[in-house]
């Protein structure tokens, strides 16, 4: 349906962490990996080793630079798949209802044997969360690897969407954000987590910690006196060396 | 209205069966589960590739690559059977053979050579993980010419640590991720230690650590990374060199750790007329002696119950001997190593060298962590805690690929060492089985003896001139120049010259040259185009001046054209592989470990695992250990090698699940012909945990030791103590001051002088010389993409289109003085060549520095790629702009562009200048396409191996 | 936005044909007969062909009826139900015309009113997105009302109507074309927003992946400045002025014709600008966009 469900208690969706992600595309991967071998249609590649190979994928890694007005330059990796809007313009422009966000847990999918591939969702989406396989021409998109969270043939612990059992760094937490006391919601609490783009009102429930402060150790020199010198005297470091002996065992 | 939402089916089965085994997108050699299905033909397929969640190495994570094995081993670029050459060398015409007709040729051209001249065979592996197999069959067949792509690679890093405390980073170590509270990485991109290392960053965060990053380039983990320092290029050494001043100055050193555990209170020769002339004061048993704090006499450093003292000097016939700790505080307390001298050549402001030093101090010394476990040393103390400093360090070719990354690498572990932050809770530890002492390893041998063995193995530790690769004349007797005085030290190897020595017959000419899984046409040469020209060129008598190659790959890669003969290998999840702890274990802190990969589908072409073709060639030349008794193969493959080859009594290539007298057991005892099922039955590797009194301070730990020679890391404890001082290299500085009977050429002795100090020091670059180059002010160096493994990713459908094209990355500062715009080219001049290619601007650079993505660009024809690919149309290599040798000397002599101690490969002391260019059609240089012998990819992929 | 000529042959066409529906609807002209035949051919052609065209650019041309389903919140959806209704009731309107010679005023009116609905959907379906800030806003109907309305009535030679409404098209779409230049800035979401990054200028360093994709095809199509202009010079010309000129000089049907091919091709550029400069938020992603 293409209504929007009433809102679920429930809000599954990631929390990524822009303070820890090295950029290695694990997650990109491993996505294209798990969604190619299950839900729907495969995630198909063109050109593939052509002069100008292009795929779907559900979850792509970008870079971004930050240029203080002083200071250094910092570099910042930046995931992005699906936020699993709580108003998601996608769900109300599709015209088929194949775009749906579902009740129990607010994950947004499309069912893909109702797409006709107009791509009109896909416009609606202002964050490219989603890309119209050119092979199957049906839309893609994140699943929250629905076919793994809930899925009895896995074990308890993998129960997880693929990009966050791989993450090396540990950057990406998957859980509830309509539980206040969640491990999820608790990160976003304490880091400042955050919406992209609030201003479009899409309410999305993925949400991003930010990178901690840079290059702190530059703005005060409070530690100091841990440098501070033993000894004036040119060939004192032996006369030191001597003290500070016979305070430890075995000494005079 | 009601919402009604479609059915899903929320628990698909995700696969019909789950086979553990190693990855090898890469040497991080993590524990994978493959899922088959079966596929429309009723075979097994790869369906899905995750992480195994019990493996040590990557406890379920995964990396790109590692995910994206599906396209790896369904790449077109497979090779399909035996090749043999029909055009000329470089063209890639060649004609499929069979194994028997293959193995025939091989042995026709090898087994007269092993009877005349074994040294005329060059055999050289690169990245692989059999290394103590292959060298095992090279020491057999008899030539002293072997080695794998250490020298290349890393050897610094190496041997620095085991010179200095018995292992480095790593195979050989890692941080206490578990504790430390700081954690300083030096010049890394990516590293081998690929997942643990981003895992240990993520957990060092999740406890709000602090991750300090030093780089030119600040990306990945030094994006993520707290502060940043950008250094330049070459000069890491300078920057420790500081800190250890600065930590000298203040007194922040661990003197106890230093007394105790270090050779800081060893007794050095002090007169400068003695033969002995810095080298230690040792006992008529040769062990170096300290003064006893309880009885102030000399004591042998390992005697029971001494303290050694780190303050009094002691005079001995005649001569006076001073702590190697005193002669550490005559140097580093120099102002030569004030952060106001090392600012401007670092461009690390010296206050923030004094903020760096200060916090590592406050660290190491206000933070102490205390773990009530009580431990007995070596000395027979019993110590109530293990106490640590929780700082810890990691480094690799950002310091190694430089000419002075030997005693850049040493600095660093010197500054670890005063911290007392080794083999100490939060500090640096060692992975069993290590750390081992450069003593308790081979010494190199190149004894030729034609149809016989080498007299011992290749690779090794040398401790004095004595024990260099020389002939009778005093010249190199590898072809590579390893252990020679060009680079005593060279304990890997140096891949990197084969081709151009084989070439230039210097030493000698060679006969054949055989290579494994290595692209030494392409990215892993210097000076790709010259390499290319040696490996096609002719004599006056129309022959190859390199007369026979012979290749192992996998894939159609740029080498294969210039090969005669090729072997193809499998993919690795066709065949049976080794980890070994003889070799380069996947060990971790807490346990040793060791694993294998068995073939988990069954390959479609007529390929062969490489070993197993070893085993059979080994067989066929007669080698000695690979014939059997009733003259038949030793080993029928490389499966029957793992289960039933012995190295010593009781130790064959995998500790787990031997065969003891009371049933299978840990570590030692012998063949069990289960064992690989026992392995696979395991997830594919074995894992047995350190005891908790044995954790830490390893090498003078009794409990640490008893429990290595339990595992058989070696047969009798071997304690020791780190090594600040390197004698071996001193020995070398003697001989160079014309001590002894092995005896420098006269032209290397200023060199060997200067450079070979047993106390770490810096010095530019050799390629800069005394001055910065005026003329090619920018520094260029390459990094690791995390998602592409060197020139393997290229022909993986989902990775390549991550990185298929690399763009010259150049700093605010030359971007705007070229006045550079998105989209355009640049010329970029080294004193050796000069490369056309596209330009982007990156802000968080060192700003005389500019990088690309390292091996991105690709051949024409390679890789079962278009012809116009980006890889090979916009993507380019670095390598063609630098050199094997550096630019003549004075004298016209040109020196390998290496470091001198070591012979590593100074990638990263490129320098080069930069202006705009028209755009160019395509990246230069460009070369024509090679043929391929397979066929070129399709163009949809939708993959779906389940219905 | 991808310029899909597929897209711009439909909303083109399609509003030029429910412009002269609904001038027909609405009895101007009133013909009956063979001559009523003419004019309701030619609007159907240009109607169903262009909602034919506008099927060449789903993935699934074969499950089209299921876009009916979600009328409640689709504009799509709307407007498929939209163009149905406007065809089916002015094929009876027409059907009485043509074979029977009578004219049902109140059906005409019903039809009329659902054929500029239909333009009012389609429109509803660009200018609902608040991704793409250019069409997010009331200008978009206008625009597309207006132009249907001129064209329609160029068509239905309802020259006094053409002329004030071709007119208030070339007026509405120059205003379109001037704000809509700022309208990505003033819409408040700039990188900054996109990725919550703080403390400085943000700039894309690295695009996720080397090549291109969909969203990069499908969405940061870039037009030059100078190109822009020189193309919209061409659509007011070609679009309006032109045929304003040629319907002020004495009527001749050579003249209506070429200015009828005049207005077409003007509004087939203005509608390639129309896709071809909106910035879609997602740009900013791709560092594709400045605001
Ligand atoms: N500019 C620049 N150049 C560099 C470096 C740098 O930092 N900058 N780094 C250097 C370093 S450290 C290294 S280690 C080298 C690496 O350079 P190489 O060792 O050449 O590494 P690869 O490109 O991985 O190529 C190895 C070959 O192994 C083949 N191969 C892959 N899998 C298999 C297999 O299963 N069996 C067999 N038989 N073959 C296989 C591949 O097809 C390929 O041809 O590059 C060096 N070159
Ligand atoms: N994904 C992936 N992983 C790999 C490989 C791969 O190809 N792909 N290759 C493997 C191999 S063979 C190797 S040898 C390892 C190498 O792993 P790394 O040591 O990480 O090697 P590089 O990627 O060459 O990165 C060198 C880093 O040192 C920095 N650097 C260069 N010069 C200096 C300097 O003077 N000072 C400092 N402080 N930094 C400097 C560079 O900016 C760069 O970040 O990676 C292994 N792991
Ligand atoms: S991110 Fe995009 S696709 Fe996902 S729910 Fe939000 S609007 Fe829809
Ligand atoms: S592309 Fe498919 S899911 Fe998207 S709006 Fe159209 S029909 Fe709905
Ligand atoms: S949750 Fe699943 S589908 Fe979504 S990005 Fe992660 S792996 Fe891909
Ligand atoms: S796997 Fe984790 S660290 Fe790697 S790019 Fe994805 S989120 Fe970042
Ligand atoms: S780091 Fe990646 S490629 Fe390397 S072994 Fe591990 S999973 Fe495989
Ligand atoms: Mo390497």
């Amino acid at each position: 349906m293409t209504q929007l469900p009433p809102l679920s208690a429930v809000k599954l969706g990631l929390v990524i962490d822009l303070d820890t992600c090295v950029g290695c595309h694990a997650c990109v991967v491993s996505c294209k990996g798990w969604n190619t071998e299950n839900y729907g249609a495969p995630l198909s590649d063109q050109d593939a080793y052509g002069a100008n190979p292009s795929g779907t994928f559900l979850n792509r890694v970008h870079s971004y630079e930050v240029q203080p007005a002083e200071g250094h330059a910092q570099l910042v990796h930046f995931p992005k798949s699906c936020l699993h809007c709580e108003d998601a313009p996608c769900v109300t422009v599709c015209p088929t209802g194949a775009s749906y966000k579902r009740v129990e847990d607010g994950i947004v999918l499309v069912n893909e044997s109702d797409c006709i591939g107009c791509g009109l969702c896909a416009w609606a989406c202002p964050y490219g969360a989603r890309e119209m396989d050119v092979a199957e021409k049906v839309m893609k998109k994140c699943t929250l690897c629905v076919d793994r969270i809930y899925n009895d043939n896995l074990p308890e612990e993998d129960r997880v969407p693929a990009c966050v059992r791989t993450c090396p760094a540990g950057a990406r937490h998957f859980g509830d954000l309509g539980d206040p006391e969640s491990d999820v919601s608790q990160l976003v609490a304490e880091r400042g987590g955050f919406d992209l783009m609030p201003e479009q009102g899409t309410k999305p429930v993925n949400k991003y910690l930010p990178p901690r402060p840079r290059d702190r150790s530059e703005d005060v020199d409070i530690l100091a006196p841990y440098l501070a010198p033993v000894t004036d005297q040119p060939k004192g470091f032996v006369g030191w060396l001597d003290k500070a002996l016979s305070a430890l065992p075995g000494g005079k | 209205m009601t919402y009604s939402q479609p059915q899903i089916d929320l628990s698909p089965a995700v696969s019909d069966e789950v086979r553990q085994t190693t990855c090898y997108m890469c040497a991080c050699r993590c524990g994978i589960n493959v899922h088959l299905k079966d596929g429309p033909d009723g075979k097994k397929r790869v369906a899905y590739i995750e992480g195994n969640r019990d493996h040590p190495v990557n406890k379920g994570v995964l990396c790109a690559k590692g995910s994206a094995g599906i396209m790896q081993i369904n790449a077109p670029s497979r090779l399909k059977a035996p090749l043999k050459r029909t055009g000329p060398r470089g063209s890639g015409q060649f004609e499929e053979i069979s194994w028997d007709e293959a193995l025939e040729l091989a042995t026709n051209w090898l087994k007269p050579l092993r009877e005349t001249a074994p040294e005329k065979l060059a055999f050289f592996t690169g990245r692989d993980q059999s290394q103590s197999f292959t060298s095992l069959w090279a020491q057999a067949y008899g030539t002293p010419n072997y080695a794998a792509h250490g020298g290349f690679c890393s050897v610094n890093m190496a041997a620095a640590g085991i010179y200095t405390m018995g292992g480095a980073f790593w195979e050989f170590g890692q941080p206490d991720w578990d504790h430390t509270k700081m954690f300083v990485l030096f010049g890394v991109a990516e590293d081998h230690d690929s997942n643990p290392i981003k895992m240990g960053i993520g957990k060092i965060k999740a406890r709000g650590a602090k991750v300090v990053g030093i780089n030119p380039i600040r990306t990945g983990y030094n994006a993520v990374a707290d502060d940043w320092y950008g250094i330049t290029p070459g000069t890491d050494g300078l920057l420790i060199l500081s800190l250890i001043h600065l930590l000298f100055k203040a007194g922040k050193l661990d003197l106890t750790y230093l007394a105790r555990f270090t050779n800081a209170a060893c007794l050095v020769n002090e007169d400068p007329k003695s033969p002995q002339h810095g080298l230690l004061l040792r006992d008529e048993d040769g062990k170096p002696l300290v003064i006893d704090r309880n009885t102030g006499k000399p004591a042998p450093w390992d005697a029971q119950g001494i303290e050694p003292d780190l303050a009094t000097t002691w005079r001995h016939k005649g001569v006076t001997h001073r702590p190697v700790l005193h002669l550490m505080a005559d140097r580093y307390l120099s102002e030569d190593y004030a952060p106001e001298k090392v600012a401007t050549r670092t461009g690390i402001p010296a206050a923030r060298i004094r903020q760096l030093a200060s916090e590592i101090a406050r660290t190491a010394f206000d933070e102490v962590i205390t773990l009530d476990r009580p431990w007995t040393d070596f000395r027979g103390h019993r110590h109530e805690t293990m106490t640590g400093r929780p700082v810890s360090f990691h480094a690799m070719r950002g310091i190694s690929a430089h000419s002075n990354g030997f005693q850049t690498a040493r600095a660093l572990h010197t500054l670890q060492i005063i911290l007392g932050a080794v083999e100490t809770p939060g500090g640096m530890r060692f992975k069993p089985p290590y750390p081992k002492p450069a003593t308790a390893h081979p010494k190199p041998h190149c004894k030729v003896t034609p149809g016989q063995p080498l007299n011992g193995p290749h690779l090794g530790y040398p401790q004095g001139p004595e024990d260099l690769c020389l002939t009778e004349d005093g010249k190199p007797a590898r072809i590579d120049k390893a252990f020679s005085w060009e680079n005593p030290l060279s304990a890997h190897g140096m891949m990197h010259m084969v081709i151009s020595n084989a070439h230039a017959g210097d030493p000698y000419k060679i006969d054949t040259l055989f290579l494994y899984m290595a692209n030494m046409s392409w990215n892993s040469s210097m000076n790709t185009e010259g390499t290319m020209k040696m490996l096609t060129d002719m004599d006056d008598n129309g022959d190859y001046v390199i007369p026979r190659i012979i290749y192992s790959d996998a894939y159609s890669s740029e080498m294969v054209a210039y090969a005669d003969l090729i072997l193809p290998d499998t993919t690795y999840l066709e065949r049976h592989d080794c980890i070994s702890l003889l070799d380069r274990p996947i060990c971790e802190a807490d346990a040793v470990a060791d694993a294998i990969r068995w073939p988990v589908i069954e390959p479609d072409r007529d390929v062969r695992g490489f070993q197993s073709v070893l085993c059979d060639l080994g067989h066929r030349l007669g080698l000695p250990g690979f014939v059997g008794d009733d003259s038949g193969a030793k080993y029928k493959d490389y499966a029957d090698y793992i289960t039933n080859h012995i190295r010593r009594p009781g130790i064959g290539p995998l500790a787990g699940w031997r065969m003891g007298e009371t049933g299978l057991q840990d570590g030692r005892g012998s063949a069990n012909e289960g064992q690989l099922d026992s392995y696979i039955a395991n997830g594919g590797f074995w894992m047995s945990h350190v005891p908790d009194e044995a954790a830490y301070y390893k090498p003078f730990n009794s409990a640490y030791q008893d429990w290595a020679v339990k595992m058989g890391f070696y047969d009798s404890p071997q304690p020791y103590v780190f090594q600040l001082y390197a004698e071996p290299l001193r020995r070398f500085q003697l001989a160079a001051e014309g001590e002894g009977s092995h005896q420098p050429p006269d032209y290397l002795r200023p060199r060997i002088m200067a450079l070979m100090d047993p106390l770490p020091i810096w010095y530019a670059p050799m390629i800069d010389g005394e001055k910065d180059p005026a003329e090619y002010p920018i520094h260029a160096l390459t990094q690791r993409p995390m998602a592409m493994y060197h020139s393997w990713g290229s022909q993986n459908a989902w990775l390549r289109q991550l990185h298929g094209h690399n763009p010259l990355y150049v700093p605010t500062k030359i971007w705007e003085e070229n006045r550079f715009k998105e989209g355009d080219w640049a010329r970029v001049t080294s004193p050796h060549g000069s490369i056309t290619v596209p330009v982007a601007h990156m802000a968080a650079l060192n700003e005389n520095t500019v990088w690309t993505w390292n091996a991105i660009g690709k051949r024409k024809g390679a890789w079962a790629l278009d012809d116009k690919a980006p890889e090979a149309t916009k993507g380019f290599l670095l390598n063609h702009l630098i050199h094997e040798l550096m630019p003549p000397r004075e004298d016209g002599m040109r020196w390998s562009n290496s470091d001198p101690i070591t012979g590593q490969a100074a990638w990263f002391d490129l320098r080069v200048k930069i202006e705009r260019s028209a755009a160019p059609t395509e990246s230069q240089p460009a070369f024509p396409p090679i043929k391929a012998p397979v066929a070129k990819g399709p163009s949809t992929l939708a993959w779906k191996v389940g219905k | 936005m991808h310029p899909a000529p597929s897209v711009i042959l439909f909303t083109t066409l399609s509003g030029l044909g429910f412009g002269l529906l609904f001038w027909l609807g609405l009895g101007m002209p009133g013909p009956t007969g063979v001559v009523a035949f003419v004019f309701f051919a030619i609007a159907y052609l240009l109607a169903v062909g262009g909602l034919l065209a506008s099927t060449f650019h789903l993935g699934h041309p074969e499950r089209a009826l299921k876009a009916f389903s979600q009328w409640q919140t689709s504009w799509l959806s709307r407007e498929a139900w939209a163009s149905v209704a406007a065809l089916v009731v002015m094929a009876v309107y027409g059907a009485g015309l043509v074979f029977l010679g009578t004219k049902w005023t109140a059906l005409g009116l019903i039809g009329a009113v659902l054929s500029i609905g239909t333009v009012f959907t389609t429109s509803m379906i660009y200018a609902q997105l608040r991704t793409v800030p250019r069409w997010h806003h009331w200008t978009t109907p206008a625009v597309f009302l207006c132009l249907s309305l001129g064209g329609g009535a160029l068509l239905a030679g309802q020259i006094r109507f053409a002329l004030p409404l071709l007119a208030l098209a070339g007026v509405a779409q120059a205003y379109t074309w001037i704000t809509g230049d700022a309208r990505l800035r003033s819409s408040g979401t700039t990188l900054a927003s996109a990725t919550g990054l703080q403390g400085g200028s943000i700039r894309a360093f690295e695009p996720p992946h080397t090549g291109t994709n969909y969203l990069l095809r499908e969405f940061v199509y870039v037009v030059g400045r100078k190109h822009s202009r020189n193309l919209r010079v061409i659509s007011l010309t070609l679009g309006f002025i032109l045929p304003i000129v040629l319907l002020l000089l004495p009527f001749n049907h050579i003249l209506a014709g070429v200015a009828v091919v005049s207005h077409l091709a003007g509004v087939l550029v203005a509608r390639w600008l129309f896709f071809a400069e909106a910035e879609h938020v997602v740009g900013l992603y791709y560092g594709k966009r400045t605001t």
